[in-house]
């Protein structure tokens, strides 16, 4: 699950100045549930544009915009409608919008933002939040994430900022190191609070070079475009 | 006699802050210097204060001890990776600084540039190690330096806590601290001497130097201000009313703070005076308070 929120329609409008027409794409995955990019959305969005002169020749949602034989293959009918087109309006996350602009010969417009959730991917339902940062921690902090947890992403402990139990980043976020000090009182573990733990491998933070080469990416790595 | 050897030798040592200012005036800094050298042992040169970016503490502590004062560089984590860290903390030991504090630092959204990236690629804890490391003669990796510095390394600690949680988390991070190798501690500013000698209890195995932290109060409004801002500090009722019915409030700002650090003294190291910008009002303190 990847979240978006739409972004201002005069963000959107200025991105499509000087042209006169725009076919609009929207995303049946995440963009749906975030209420960004749905059938809804794009409904709404051509109506926008269409008051503020445009001519929309044409839409279409596909399942999933990050996935770029599902927009090849789902913009198959519609190739006269983007072709009429200035420039497309990817309503999705920054990933749906990058897949779009490497699968269609077309100006893509982004119109939504890509809120960082803190890690999560796939099916993902609870607060439960990964960094996905190779050298987990969570023996030491009583199953709670310190990366996400704390604002610092502290491996140490908490810094000297907490007020009243919230972070000094805002009244309203739980100081993420006092969550993990009261569970792991609970589990009676306080002792883990003296661990020396050694500061991140930020090498192992990002994506090795491997899981960039695998047979899936090499799929997706086809040259061919449509429209 | 330098702070290490003051603390060292066990006696009641006084520091301060200069802060760096924003621009490249560097006119009142060295006023500060001059004015303050021979009344304390030495001078915390804040780095970054508040997440408000600045004249360097480094180059800061540098002219500061080119006018005779004694720096305590400080190294926020907020801003640096751990290469420009270290980097940074060789370049001192060449220019000649021997006393650092390792502090993590605000949120860049506290200061006047929200919009920055906020670095923490290591944390007070884990710069303590790196310094420790550097001391021994080899980088964070274990690479051989060549010529190392022999920093006196001393850390951060907030006395007045208003959670449980808190205040327990604060206390086993100070232990990593000193296992870490800080020599030193330095407090957020205290009010009740009270509450103090309870904190100090609760570390007395620790056995390191600490100098407590005091701030004088300028006005009732900066007491309200810091009790409602800023994390850790608890500035009493008494005091405020104090502070409201003074006619004179320099006078009684200053009067206030000596008075504190009297009640301290006898349950600590040393003292750490913030002026936050009455600098020239610390030798008076010093003076009222009988150092
Ligand atoms: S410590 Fe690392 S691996 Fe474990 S939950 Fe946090 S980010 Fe994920
Ligand atoms: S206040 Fe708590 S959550 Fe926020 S940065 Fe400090 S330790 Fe982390």
């Amino acid at each position: 699950m990847i979240l978006s929120e739409q972004k201002p329609l005069e963000d959107i409008l200025g991105y499509l100045e000087g042209e006169k027409t725009v076919f609009i794409l929207g995303c049946n995955g995440c963009a749906q549930s975030s209420g960004s990019g749905g059938p809804v959305q794009v409904e709404e969005m051509k109506k926008k544009l269409e008051e503020a002169g445009f001519t929309v020749t044409g839409t279409k949602v596909i399942d999933f915009l990050c996935e770029k034989a599902l927009v090849k293959s789902g913009l198959r009918g519609k190739i006269d409608q983007v072709a009429a087109a200035d420039s497309i309006l990817v309503m999705t996350c920054g990933i749906g919008v990058q897949a779009v602009a490497a699968s269609v010969n077309k100006v893509c417009h982004p119109a939504c933002n890509t809120i960082n959730l803190g890690g999560s991917r796939g099916e993902w339902q609870g607060s439960e939040r990964c960094n996905e940062c190779g050298q987990c921690l969570l023996d030491y902090t009583g199953g709670i994430c310190p990366l996400t947890a704390c604002t610092k992403s502290l491996v140490s402990g908490a810094c000297g900022g907490a007020s009243e139990g919230k972070c000094e980043i805002s009244p309203d976020h739980d100081c993420g190191w006092e969550l993990i000090y009261n569970r792991l009182k609970a589990k009676n573990q306080l002792d883990k609070l003296s661990a020396l733990i050694d500061a991140l491998d930020h090498n192992k933070l990002m994506a090795r070079p491997e899981m960039l080469d695998t047979s899936r990416y090499a799929l997706e790595q086809s040259d061919q475009e449509v429209g | 006699m330098s702070l290490k050897s003051k603390l060292e030798s066990g006696k009641f040592a006084i520091t301060c802050e200069v802060g760096p200012l924003k621009g490249t005036d560097i006119t009142e800094v060295e006023e500060n210097a001059t004015l303050l050298r021979d009344k304390v042992d030495a001078a915390n040169i804040t780095d970054q204060q508040s997440s408000v970016m600045r004249l360097g503490s480094l180059i800061t502590a540098y002219i500061v001890l080119q006018k005779g004062l004694e720096p305590i560089y400080q190294c926020v984590c907020r801003d640096r990776n751990r290469i420009a860290l270290q980097s940074d903390l060789l370049s001192a030991w060449v220019l000649g600084i021997k006393n650092v504090l390792s502090i993590t630092g605000d949120l860049p959204q506290l200061g006047d540039h929200p919009e920055a990236k906020p670095v923490y690629d290591l944390d007070s804890v884990t710069l303590l190690r790196a310094i420790k490391g550097l001391n021994d003669g080899h980088d964070m990796n274990g690479n051989e330096l060549r010529g190392k510095p022999d920093f006196y390394a001393g850390a951060v600690v907030k006395v007045d806590s208003d959670t449980d949680a808190s205040m327990e988390l604060q206390i086993a991070k100070l232990e990593k601290k000193v296992a870490a190798g800080a020599k030193f501690i330095q407090t957020q500013a205290v009010y009740s001497a009270d509450s103090f000698a309870r904190f100090m209890k609760r570390i007395e195995k620790l056995n390191v130097p600490v100098l407590a932290g005091v701030i004088p109060l300028k006005s009732a409004g900066m007491a309200k201000y810091m009790n409602r801002s800023v994390s850790g500090v608890m500035v009493p009722d008494d005091l405020i009313q104090k502070m409201t019915d003074a006619e004179d409030k320099k006078a009684t700002g200053i009067k206030l703070c000596a008075d504190l650090i009297k009640q301290l003294k006898p349950l600590c190291q040393g003292v750490h005076i913030m002026a936050i910008g009455w600098e020239k009002n610390v030798p008076q303190i010093i003076q009222e308070a009988g150092l």
